[in-house]
């Protein structure tokens, strides 16, 4: 048996290599999702801002505040763990991970760890840049903080599968474009799920990125279209199931070893 | 003493291909051993699957005793393995790199000094701090090599490693490994360059088609198996006359150059007599050694 030491000393560099992996290209994976987001807060706000309440006494670009900061934060969570399993793995250097004694476990963690980080990174400097000009309430931070880890933790595993999974960089592309991308747009950000057709309502409810939206907007307002709590327990059942098959998947060494 | 490396009933089937067909094989600890074989003849699937990055169809492999696949934690531990493709990550430089990799396995800031040796040795110190996406093509091959041996594991396995190497590099790396191996690692070798293989090697396996052709000490090898030429300068107008006087020896005439190959030394002699006896006339005479180049064709040709 390996000692704990060496296990832990082990997860800690590769964790220690993705977060420095992301951190020197830092414009292009936290400063540009900043900005897209912040872009997004301006002309949104200005345009909706006297026209839409969506909750009452909350300005429309209070409301829209949490959910860009958790749509950033999932983007960027899933795209943290997706583009470095599927670069190392197009350009060959997954081997050098692949030779070492780190277990499927060891690797789960580093590579989620760092996807929750670069979420949060990201949505973190959202906020910050926010509440310069927009009062933005704090009714329940620990609804705050746990969803946007658990919602980290979800789209990093998701990242994770697609990583796995995509052998090419316009898999991955295909993945985020067709998958992520409407699952974000299609979960509330911008809009209650209230507003909107009884079809396309129910039709949201199959939707994660719905819960993790309206849990984490809870948070700040202390309102959201369903209750915190089934939301919490929605988003760690997908958690469980999508780490499980992870784990599954890097047990079994598909796709990476022959 | 536990083996270095052993390879049991090793089977390795893609479809209906067999790349690897049932080889048993045994590395002792502290051989300098070369793995040798054509193209596509089944080496590097068998490092890949001591490796742990290709699983055999069946059989078993130990590194240290470990089982690869049971207990795949403790004989990586042990292995340090260089890969035959040029990779490298583009977002460190090598010392980072070095670090990251013996960080893998659990070794900290007590290894670094060992890593700085490891650059030394390798004529890498001055790149120490420069971007694997920066290095020529040859530098990153030695921080490919300096990678497999950052963690100092007692068995280095080397994929081809002086492919596209200059011969400085080449030397100093044999230097390295030379010294490596008198300390007590382990070292197994493939490589195109047979000169190489039979300089530093002191045991010797062939694989051909998936399966073990030949298996021995590399100078028993070269012995059993290549027999010595006999060079003599003639001229050109005796042909007809050496081809029915030496009529029952190996014969080559090409141009001015007579070629016999010997089964034993002893037909030196009768030779000789035979071409004075029948007035052929001969103008230099000259015997060369048996090497592992040519063994290593008649082996796989042979097979």
């Amino acid at each position: 048996m390996i000692n704990w030491k060496i296990q832990l000393k082990g997860t800690w560099t590769l964790l220690k290599k993705e977060l420095l992996r992301f951190w020197r290209v830092v414009f292009q994976t936290v400063a540009a999702p900043v900005i897209t987001g912040i872009l997004y807060l301006l002309i949104f706000s200005h345009v909706l801002d006297s026209r839409t309440e969506v909750y009452e006494g909350v300005p429309y670009s209070a409301f829209l505040i949490p959910g860009l900061i958790m749509m950033s934060l999932l983007q960027n969570a899933f795209a943290n763990s997706s583009s470095s399993l599927v670069q190392s793995k197009v350009m060959g250097n997954i081997v050098f991970i692949l030779l070492t004694p780190l277990t499927y476990i060891q690797f789960f963690i580093a590579f989620l760890i760092a996807s929750i980080v670069r979420g949060l990174f990201v949505g973190l400097a959202i906020y910050l840049l926010a509440i310069i000009y927009i009062d933005l309430p704090l009714m329940h931070p620990w609804f705050i903080v746990s969803f946007s880890i658990l919602g980290g933790a979800l789209l990093g595993t998701f990242g994770i599968l697609a990583g796995i999974w995509a052998d090419r960089f316009d898999q991955m592309a295909a993945f985020q474009n067709f998958v992520i991308m409407p699952l974000s747009f299609l979960s509330g950000v911008f809009y209650s799920i209230h507003s909107l057709p009884p079809v396309w309502q129910s039709i949201s409810k199959f939707n994660p990125f719905f819960y993790m939206i309206d849990g984490f907007r809870y948070g700040f307002f202390g309102q959201s279209d369903i209750s915190p709590y089934i939301s919490m327990g929605i988003v760690l059942t997908f958690f469980i199931i999508l780490a499980s098959l992870s784990i599954r998947l890097l047990k079994t060494g598909y796709k990476l070893r022959g | 003493m536990k083996k270095a490396i052993v390879f049991k009933n090793i089977k390795k089937t893609y479809g209906t291909f067999e790349a690897v067909k049932g080889i048993n094989l045994s590395i002792e600890q502290g051989e300098f051993f070369g793995l040798l074989g054509p193209n596509g003849a089944g080496k590097s699937t068998l490092i890949n699957m001591l490796a742990g990055i290709v699983k055999p169809t069946s059989g078993t492999i130990k590194a240290m005793g470990f089982d690869v696949e049971k207990q795949y934690q403790e004989s990586r531990h042990s292995l340090g393995i260089v890969p035959q493709e040029l990779v490298f990550d583009p977002f460190f430089n090598v010392r980072e790199m070095l670090r990251f990799q013996a960080g893998y396995f659990g070794k900290g800031k007590e290894n670094y000094d060992w890593i700085d040796e490891v650059l030394e040795k390798l004529d890498l110190h001055d790149k120490a701090s420069t971007n694997m996406r920066k290095l020529s093509g040859g530098m990153k091959r030695r921080a490919l090599i300096a990678q497999a041996l950052a963690h100092r594991p007692p068995i280095i396995v080397l994929d081809e490693p002086t492919a596209g190497v200059d011969v400085e590099l080449r030397q100093r790396l044999w230097e390295f490994m030379k010294e490596l191996n008198s300390q007590g690692h382990t070292i197994v070798l493939t490589t195109h360059y047979l000169e190489e293989a039979e300089n530093l090697c002191g045991r010797i396996a062939m694989v051909n088609h998936g399966k073990l052709v030949a298996l021995d000490n590399t100078k028993k090898l070269i012995r059993n198996n290549s027999s010595k030429n006999l060079n003599i300068k003639i001229d050109k107008k005796d042909k007809g006359k050496i081809l029915k006087t030496l009529k029952g020896f190996d014969v080559l005439i090409e141009d001015e150059m007579l070629t016999i190959t010997l089964e034993k030394i002893d037909e030196l002699n009768s030779i000789i007599t035979l071409l004075k006896k029948n007035k052929v006339n001969f103008f230099d005479i000259q015997t060369t050694e048996p090497d592992l180049e040519k063994v290593f064709l008649q082996i796989t040709k042979n097979d």
